[in-house]
């Protein structure tokens, strides 16, 4: 890094996390510029954590108008600011996130972000997504992969369904520097190429909330649904294109228990606790992409209440690793 | 689902905390359908809290955080109760009756001290606890019910190192010594409490030789220019004291001879012709006095130069003894006080310059004089997820999905945050069980005050202590005494064991209890007469809840790599404002920062395992259908071999 040095206010402010990080870390955060879409109560978790670490700006896109519903798991929304209307959900999120650190440049950007072009996308080290369809993920994961201005941008996706929860990475071709002497490359597949890896192919152990997620996600997907457009009354269906995934994966049907899918079907709300910790998850990946420093993530976490284990798996083309 | 709302909506929970981990909890309490949150918390807001206590904002320094706290989430939780108290958990009318009101206790402290005694309290007013604890990427969640799992203390948690009086005073071989010896010693001399024990070496040449009058080289003498009166400490504690050190052959024999540092060898000019202006700082209020900005030094990152140091030594002092005389006499070191940093840091830097120690920048020196811990949002943020999991499972009494969950830095088979079934009661903890302990000790030459502060207060964690031998009470606390029994117990204070009114020798029992804390137990007293000082600084060795730490490999962390590390064996934690984790305190996981290794790791993980093992055997406590065929998704248990995974069955 240049020389620049970091102002005594941000030394002060930031003390605990710069011994943590360290100074050139803090320099690498305070100039990057992150983009989000989907501002719902996990998405609120993820931009409080990196505003308060120090990024040098952050860009919130959701045009939506704020609904009962968006109060539920979002800490960033007064109730009494519904009444106010006119206003997305967007521009009250940005409004509360600039109080919680006046360093950071924190604002919104309208429109539909699957239909902006790729420029757009240039400004940005990292872009996260939530609430989004399978289709969308693909289409804006794609976007940040054709870009190759030099730097390459991070592409994350989080959901949260009821007490699950998963997060997708896309580093492209990240190095960074770890112990041994070397600095250590890790390949990484785009969203599509992820799901298409053959479920056959896959450790046994796999969390079984992975192949869960898939089938949900193929269901909305096959329906016309948006994300969480879902009830319990979709079971049957839902069972059906179960049996279909697993048949030509060649997958038992076991490894996807009807009951997680009913939760998945049913749980349509965030729930707090799992926000927090998918927020928290997220926002470590992302500092650590940002600063260069820590092993990321690859390419997949998993995190179910029920059994409480918060899991890493690498779903990727062995060929291709 | 809806049995878990009405669960939520009806309960009383207490939060002790409202930092790191505080601001957190009480978001995420609110956002999950909590309706009754009280919430203690003794701390004032400070800058170095912002980057991670969300609800606080640079203008509510010096706030009560539990009242700020509240009021932030009023705003987006209106209609909810939220009860703060600006109080120690400590205070009296946090008693037994208090607690029994809520359904349960949620920790989020800064230290082992309040925590040992948030534990004393739940037990005997039987409500659960769900204690955590993070530092840097590193967290835990641990759930205590009376009973059914152990509780904070069934497993010792190593208590602060402390550095033989030797080491200190006349060989230090690392920084953190010298950092030691310039906040304990010599701040602790010139601005502290003058009554306070000390052991700086006081006599100067001149009184060495005119054995009938020894003057105290620190006092200022009437009317002495600051500035002289700098100097002259300057040249006492880096120059005189060590070349009267060096006259002692014997000490260097094996060791690298100190340097003797004079302020003519390292300013030969006029030293009187600083570039100090005191006028610069006469705007400010004491809190921002400092001796930087007037030598032009601002990056705190960086090492100065011996001359440098030489400066900010008397530069400091001199504003000391100018802007803040009324404080003298009555200063502790402050990690919070800039002028205490600077100071602290420019001693310790020449100090360890006169010993051939790398000098230090004043980050670091602050990191490691104030026990600063790691702290980052992100890990608060899932550790505060992870305990309203817990407490919901309590709310229900869901008591066979009660887990511990450690949150690691580096995937430990594939996982980051990490679930554990809580463990059994230890059956021979002093606090949640009636087992006696044993005391080794020296009873012809400890005082009954040493056996106070040392035993029952430090490692016993009392605050209101009474020590009754036999029918016969020798010793007790309390505001109310009659001033016959107070004077008798003054004077015990300063007995020697054996020569105590019913005299306390090998094989006596004496029972040792603190009311606040509905906490009794007997120590069987065994007399010994020789200590290793270096192994046993304390003099006396108390042993008996748990088997004696085997030696190398449990040794606390020390290797000086990470300056919090280094700091948690510095005497007096307490300060501490910071999380000060769970895990830093216990010796289980990773108390090391983010620089540990993972095989690290692992190694201090298999301690959980072996007792995990033989808490008995878990079943799998999920719905068939999620059993998949390996029939191995059970609970995961820790080995020495990350990539190994116990079976139980």
């Amino acid at each position: 890094m240049d020389g620049e040095e970091l102002t005594a206010q941000e030394t002060a402010l930031y003390d605990r996390q710069i011994r943590v990080w360290g100074v050139d870390a803090q320099r690498r955060l305070s100039k990057s510029h992150i983009l989000v879409s989907g501002m719902n109560g996990t998405v609120a978790e993820f931009c409080k954590n990196i505003v308060l670490a120090g990024v040098g700006s952050l860009t919130l896109m959701d045009d939506r108008l704020v609904t009962e519903e968006d109060l539920l798991a979002n800490f960033l929304i007064r109730p009494d600011e519904k009444e106010f209307g006119g206003r997305s959900l967007a521009e009250f999120c940005c409004d509360s996130l600039r109080e919680f650190n006046p360093m950071v440049r924190v604002s919104v950007e309208k429109g539909d972000l699957a239909s902006f072009d790729g420029e757009f996308f240039d400004k940005f080290d990292a872009v996260v997504v939530a609430r989004c369809s399978l289709a969308i993920k693909k289409v804006i994961n794609a976007k940040c992969r054709k870009r190759s201005k030099g730097t390459q941008i991070a592409f994350y996706a989080v959901d949260c369904r009821d007490s699950c929860g998963e997060i997708f990475v896309d580093l492209q071709n990240y190095t960074y520097a770890q112990n041994s002497p070397d600095d250590c490359l890790l390949k990484y597949p785009s969203f599509e190429e992820a799901i298409t890896v053959p479920w056959r192919t896959l450790p046994k152990r796999t969390t079984k909330l992975y192949f869960a997620m898939r089938v949900i996600e193929s269901f909305e997907q096959a329906e016309g649904r948006n994300p969480g457009e879902t009830s319990l009354a979709d079971l049957p269906r839902v069972l059906v294109l179960r049996k279909e995934l697993c048949e030509a994966q060649s997958l038992n049907e076991s490894q996807i228990p009807v009951g997680l899918l009913e939760r998945l079907l049913a749980g349509t709300r965030e729930y707090p606790p799992v926000c927090a910790i998918l927020g928290g998850i997220l926002g470590q990946e992302v500092i650590k992409a940002i600063s260069g420093k820590g092993d990321p993530l690859k390419n997949f976490f998993l995190f179910d209440v029920v059994d409480g284990k918060g899991v890493i798996e690498d779903i990727s083309n062995p060929t291709e690793t | 689902m809806d049995s878990q709302k009405q669960a939520i909506k009806g309960a009383k929970v207490l939060m002790v905390g409202a930092g790191g981990i505080g601001c957190e909890l009480l978001k995420t309490l609110a956002l999950s359908g909590f309706e009754d949150i009280h919430i203690i918390d003794m701390d004032t807001i400070e800058v170095s809290n912002l980057n991670r206590q969300f609800l606080f904002r640079q203008w509510h320094v010096g706030q009560s955080k539990a009242k700020v706290a509240r009021e932030a989430v009023l705003k987006f939780r209106p209609h909810i109760n939220i009860t703060p108290y600006h109080a120690n958990v400590k205070d009296p009318e946090f008693n037994i009756d208090f607690f029994k009101q809520f359904n349960v206790v949620l920790n989020g402290l800064d230290n082992l001290d309040a925590r040992r005694h948030v534990n004393r309290i739940c037990l005997a007013a039987n409500v659960p606890l769900v204690e955590s604890g993070t530092t840097g990427f590193l967290g835990q969640v641990t759930v205590h019910v009376k009973s059914k799992t152990e509780c904070y203390e069934c497993q010792p948690k190593p208590t602060p190192k402390t550095y033989p009086v030797c080491t200190i005073t006349s060989t230090p071989s690392k920084f953190v010594h010298c950092i030691v010896w310039a906040k304990d010693l010599l701040f602790a001399k010139l601005f502290g409490d003058k009554n306070q024990e000390n052991d700086l070496n006081v006599r100067s040449g001149d009184a060495a030789s005119s054995s009938e009058h020894t003057e105290d080289v620190f006092e200022r003498r009437l009317n002495e220019d600051p500035e002289q009166y700098g100097q002259r400490i300057y040249d006492h504690v880096f120059g005189y004291n060590i070349d009267a050190a060096l006259a002692n052959e014997e000490t260097w024999r094996n060791r690298n001879r100190p340097k003797p540092i004079y302020i003519k060898d390292v300013m030969p000019d006029k030293p009187q012709q600083q570039n100090g202006n005191l006028d610069d700082n006469s705007v400010n209020g004491n809190s921002t006095v400092s001796a930087m900005p007037s030598l032009g030094l601002k990056n705190p990152q960086n090492i100065w130069s011996l001359l440098e140091n030489t400066r900010i030594f008397l530069e400091s002092l001199k504003l000391f003894l100018v802007k803040r005389e009324k404080e003298i006499g009555n200063l502790t070191f402050d990690k919070d006080d800039q002028l205490a940093v600077e100071f602290v840091t420019a001693a310790a830097n020449i100090r360890a310059a006169s010993f051939g120690i790398p000098m230090q920048s004043l980050f670091e020196a602050k990191g490691i004089a104030g026990n600063i811990v790691h702290a980052v949002a992100t890990t608060n943020a899932i550790t505060a997820g992870l305990i309203v999991i817990e407490a919901i499972k309590i709310l229900q009494s869901d008591a066979t999905n009660y887990r511990m969950t450690y949150i690691v830095e580096h995937p430990l088979r594939k996982m980051l945050l990490m679930p554990v079934e809580p463990f059994e009661p230890n059956k021979s903890c002093y606090v949640c069980s009636e087992t006696p302990l044993s005391l080794e000790i020296n009873t012809n030459r400890s005082k009954l005050r040493d056996f106070v502060e040392k035993i029952v207060k430090n490692k016993l964690g009392m605050h209101s202590p009474s020590i009754m031998h036999g029918t016969s009470l020798i010793y007790e606390v309390g505001d109310d005494l009659e001033e016959d029994f107070a004077n008798n117990y003054a004077l015990n204070l300063e007995k020697f064991l054996s020569e105590l009114p019913s005299p306390v020798t090998s094989g006596t029992v004496l029972t040792v209890e603190d009311f606040q804390q509905e906490l009794s137990c007997s120590i069987y007293i065994k007399h010994r007469e020789e200590f290793d000082e270096e192994k046993e600084p304390d003099g006396m060795l108390l042993t008996g809840w748990t088997p004696a730490p085997s030696n190398d490999d449990t040794r606390p962390i020390s290797n000086g790599e990470s300056s919090s590390n280094a700091s948690k064996q510095l005497p007096g934690t307490q300060e501490d404002s910071d999380e000060i984790s769970a895990v830093a305190a216990d010796k289980e996981i990773a108390l090391t920062g983010s620089k540990r290794k993972q095989s690290e790791i692992s190694d201090v993980d298999g301690e959980v395992a072996i007792s995990a093992c033989t808490s008995g055997i878990k079943g799998s406590n999920q719905k068939p259908e999620e059993v998949d065929d390996n029939g191995d998704d059970d609970v995961v248990m820790l080995d020495e071999n990350p990539c190994k995974k116990k079976r139980l069955q």
